[in-house]
């Protein structure tokens, strides 16, 4: 018997711990992408402050990394512990992209990036910015195959249920690879990592033109920050529209709850720019909005049907009828793998078996042989997931986008006017700005992952059905655990992050004044190659700040 | 041979090489973890030690990453139902893992005595735990792991947090930490100079010197330790659950592989020589070689013990006939395939640029450096 306080442990557990990995990982996609583009020029130009820039941020990266990596292993290994019957099921494809990922791209990237940080004096200058392509690429590719594997959950491609194994079993590589919800997420994804590191250097830039140090390293920073956030921005918006393009047709009841659609209209649907969906009534309180807007900006179409949540609905309460035989042929072919005729009516209700699990929750002990009518509907209103929090996170999300685009913009405008020191209050409000695309890169997940509910694997296997088989204790455990765990990383961690920041960028020949004696025999004979300082003047002004 | 039966062996054996992988690049981090307060007297020789591993650990890391995310898809069951049946083990093994990388980045980021000395306290547990965890979990696949299914295949596992640390479990435990300070000691040696080296030189003469000990103890005990077998199921090559096959639980049958092929003796045998002749070579200071001898003493091992449960990877104690084997918790042939050619690519290249990554670091830590350079350890 499955246990509904301990899926909604293991949910609430998943998603957080989730979450947080997701704190750390936008940043490292970034920063390596914008460290390989400040090294090139390094490399192109052979001017020092270049390098410095490069070690700076480095410096930065490695902070942060150390976190993406260690939550990153609490991924790793959560399918198996908290999510067992899911990873049973389709283990057979999704750990395959996992396994690659490791194999392919993470390898890659923790190999290079103890090179990257230790190999500067060891390396020719173009070994070394071969060393941290490999770091960015690495981080991306690790990215693409984390993706793939969510896009599968999303819109299960190239996969087949085989009765005689009873998992899901791969048919298609390339139909899993090439999906086109793991494509667009993957470029969204990582693009959004773009945006992260452009408003968190822009950020950490504008506090030292704020006070007036490390100026030319700052003012540098904040123009490639700022034009690599323009172009990420627009990146970001136009594969989000992408991906809302693509889930109109495989998540319609993720995009009808996005948009707080009840009832299907008449095409060119209107679209609600602001709502207070109400769920138990199935309406709006209230809705502005603007007609015949949704069905363009959506389908790209003027006439393309957008279904809304009670014609979902009502399809889905048929799948679920339809599915119920599918689910009860599986239980004799368990036993049987070749008993001809549970397979036949296996076969003949396959294509919604995950709709007859559905039901299993609500059905007298479980079993989907004793569902009432009133349990299929039940079922049914589950298969829409929660619609006001979606909407909103959503929205908040896409108002995050533009306003940090509209940043940007000024920001490129100020920086190639070279005026940017003379905008004090834009450059504090850059500082207000670093929190918001993290907020943003969750509230994506948020809506990405809320949105697929009920379903762990989209119209195959319910979320309620994927989590293991634990005592309520055992995850309360492991929830204390957890967040113990992961408030003191979170407490160390800004406090290095802060402290790296207020101390700047390493100060050739001992000139770093951060004010601990530790540091200030840091010497530039090791790293520095020899350079002369360039800016020491900018290390005076060494007063730490409240604002970061 | 049929293909789908060939490419379940192979992966049987791919995944031998992953956990030996694990073992010795993982174990050898771990090795030094334990030891940072046994053989680092100052700060400067346990920053020594810890920059000595320190370009080298995230990548080494990846090894336990990629043999979680190789057993998933290649071993789906396997991973589905050791990670969740083991639960508690499971987390303090991941949270002593996660608190690893934090130390490693952190500890010297922050110059005072105290924060030093907890980070220090971290690597010993998240050095020693894991390893004795990742030998108990052998010890417990040896003896049969309480757990069943479902009609479904969902798992229940119905044993307590405690039974895993049993007396056998133990022994396991501590022999693979013994082999991972052995690992990490031989480094040390390799990677450092003057006291600290010969304190690293004589912490690994001993830690192999037990693991010698534990495992004969342990291949004793084992050889008295009933095990399972087969006696009716399903064709190998084909697909099959763990639902539609018998086993029998017969005393002596964690031997029965070695009395049919005596020949297999020697992958013990193996594992034996790698130790002795890997303590030799310390006392002989010749510290490289020890270290590659550590390889034979882990693949000899775990070639013991994945041949000793042969064909089963993870028996039931208490529904034998659900006991999960090569055959009916492995991947579909279409995923094998897949995941071999990526292997194939992917593994030989990982040790080319991981043994290039060493390349580039060699030589001796220099601990003078490690005080003027700011990214140190």
């Amino acid at each position: 018997m499955i246990n509904n306080t301990v899926v909604e442990l293991s949910r609430w557990q998943f998603a957080s711990t989730a979450l947080y990995h997701f704190l750390f990982v936008p940043l490292t996609l970034g920063l390596t992408v914008f460290l390989a583009a400040l090294e090139t020029v390094y490399v192109v130009t052979g001017k020092p402050i270049y390098r410095e820039m490069t070690q700076f941020w480095g410096k930065l990266l490695l902070i942060n990394f150390a976190l993406g990596v260690a939550t990153g292993l609490t991924m790793e290994f959560e399918f198996g512990t908290n999510w067992s019957f899911y990873s049973g099921f389709v283990g057979d494809i999704f750990g395959a992209p996992l396994a690659i990922e490791g194999l392919m791209a993470f390898f890659m990237e923790s190999t290079m990036i103890g090179l990257m940080i230790f190999g500067w004096d060891r390396l020719s200058r173009g070994q070394h910015l071969i060393v941290t392509y490999m770091v960015a690429l690495g981080s991306n590719l690790s990215a693409l195959w984390i993706l793939v594997a969510n896009g599968f959950m999303q819109d299960p491609q190239g996969a087949i249920f085989n009765p005689v194994t009873m998992r899901m079993e791969l048919q298609s590589f390339s139909a899993l690879i090439f999906s086109h919800d793991a494509q667009a997420k993957f470029v969204h994804t990582s693009i959004a990592g773009y945006v992260t590191a452009a408003i968190f250097v822009a950020g950490v830039s504008a506090f030292y033109l704020l006070k007036k140090r490390h100026l030319e390293i700052a003012k540098r920073s904040f123009r490639m920050a700022t034009i690599f956030g323009v172009l990420s921005t627009i990146g970001v918006i136009t594969l989000g529209d992408a991906l809302g393009f693509i889930g109109a047709h495989a998540q319609p009841a993720k995009i009808a709850a996005m948009e707080a659609m009840w009832e299907t209209e008449p095409a060119p649907a209107p679209f609600n720019l602001a709502a207070w969906p109400n769920q138990a009534k199935q309406e709006n309180t209230w809705a502005l909005q603007i007609p015949y807007l949704l069905t363009p900006l959506l389908t790209h179409t003027l006439d393309t049907k957008i279904p809304g949540i009670a014609e979902i609905e009502a399809d889905n309460a048929l799948r679920i009828k339809n599915g119920i035989p599918a689910v009860e042929a599986l239980k004799l072919l368990s036993a049987n793998p070749t008993d001809p005729v549970a397979m036949a009516q296996f076969k003949a209700h396959e294509k919604d078996l995950g709709y007859g699990f559905l039901v299993a929750r609500y059905a007298p002990d479980q079993d989907v042989s004793k569902a009432t009518e009133a349990d299929i509907a039940q079922a049914a209103k589950d298969t829409i997931p929660d619609v006001f929090a979606i909407y909103w996170v959503f929205r908040i999300m896409v108002a995050f986008a533009f306003l940090m685009l509209a940043f940007f913009v000024f920001g490129v405008i100020y920086s190639l006017r070279n005026e940017v020191e003379k905008h004090p209050v834009f450059l504090r409000f850059a500082l207000w700005m670093i929190p918001v695309p993290f907020l943003a890169c969750e509230m994506g997940w948020i809506t990405a992952e809320l949105g697929r509910q009920p379903w762990t694997v989209y119209n195959l296997l319910p979320t309620w059905m994927s989590a293991s088989s634990h005592s309520v204790s055992y995850m309360v455990f492991s929830l204390v655990g957890f967040v113990s765990l992961y408030t003191v990383f979170i407490v160390i961690e800004m406090y290095l992050m802060v402290r790296a920041i207020k101390q700047g960028p390493d100060a050739p020949h001992g000139a770093d004044a951060g004010g601990h004696g530790h540091d200030k025999t840091l010497g530039g004979s090791v790293l520095s190659g020899g350079y002369a300082p360039v800016h020491a003047k900018t290390y005076l002004n060494e007063q730490s700040s409240k604002e970061v | 041979m049929e293909l789908y039966l060939g490419l379940k062996i192979l992966w049987w054996l791919l995944l031998g090489v992953l956990l030996l992988g694990l073992a010795v690049m993982v174990g050898m981090d771990m090795g030094v973890g334990a030891l940072l307060r046994i053989i680092g007297k100052t700060d400067l020789e346990r920053r020594s030690m810890l920059n000595a591993i320190g370009p080298h650990w995230d990548g080494n890391q990846v090894w336990f990453i990629l043999g979680g995310g190789a057993i998933f898809a290649a071993f789906p069951l396997i991973y589905a139902t050791a990670f969740s049946g083991l639960y508690v083990v499971m987390l303090l093994l991941l949270w002593s893992m996660i608190m690893r990388p934090l130390a490693f980045e952190y500890r010297s980021k922050i110059p005072t005595a105290q924060w030093r000395n907890i980070a220090d306290w971290v690597f010993l547990i998240s050095g020693a735990l894991p390893m004795i965890i990742y030998g108990a979990a052998m010890g417990n696949m040896l003896q049969g792991v309480p757990f069943h299914f479902d009609w479904d295949l969902r798992s229940y596992y119905t044993g307590s947090f405690i039974s895993l640390f049993n007396p056998f479990a133990i022994l396991a435990g501590l022999l693979s930490l013994a082999l991972a300070m052995y690992m990490g000691a031989a480094m040390m040696v390799i990677k450092t100079e003057g006291a600290l080296a010969a304190r690293a030189r004589a912490a690994g003469s001993v830690a192999v010197g037990v693991a010698i000990v534990l495992f004969a103890v342990g291949g004793v005990w084992v050889s008295q330790m009933s095990g399972y077998v087969l006696t009716h199921s399903v064709d190998p090559a084909l697909a099959q659950t763990p639902l539609t096959q018998t086993v029998a639980q017969v005393a002596g049958g964690l031997i029965a592989n070695y009395q049919a092929q005596p020949i297999l003796w020697g992958v013990p045998a193996v594992g034996f020589f790698g130790m002795i002749a890997g303590f030799l070579m310390l006392r002989v200071h010749r510290a490289g070689l020890a270290w590659w001898l550590g390889i034979l003493a882990w693949a000899g091992v775990l070639g013991a013990t994945a041949i000793s449960l042969f064909p089963f990877l993870m028996p039931s104690s208490t529904n034998p006939s659900q006991s999960l084997t090569i055959w009916n918790s492995i991947s579909s042939q279409t995923t094998l395939l897949w995941m071999t050619g990526f292997t194939a690519v992917f593994v030989p290249l990982i040790l080319w640029y991981t043994s290039w990554a060493f390349y580039v670091m060699r030589g001796k830590v220099d601990a003078r450096k490690i005080e003027q350079d700011p990214h140190a350890y």
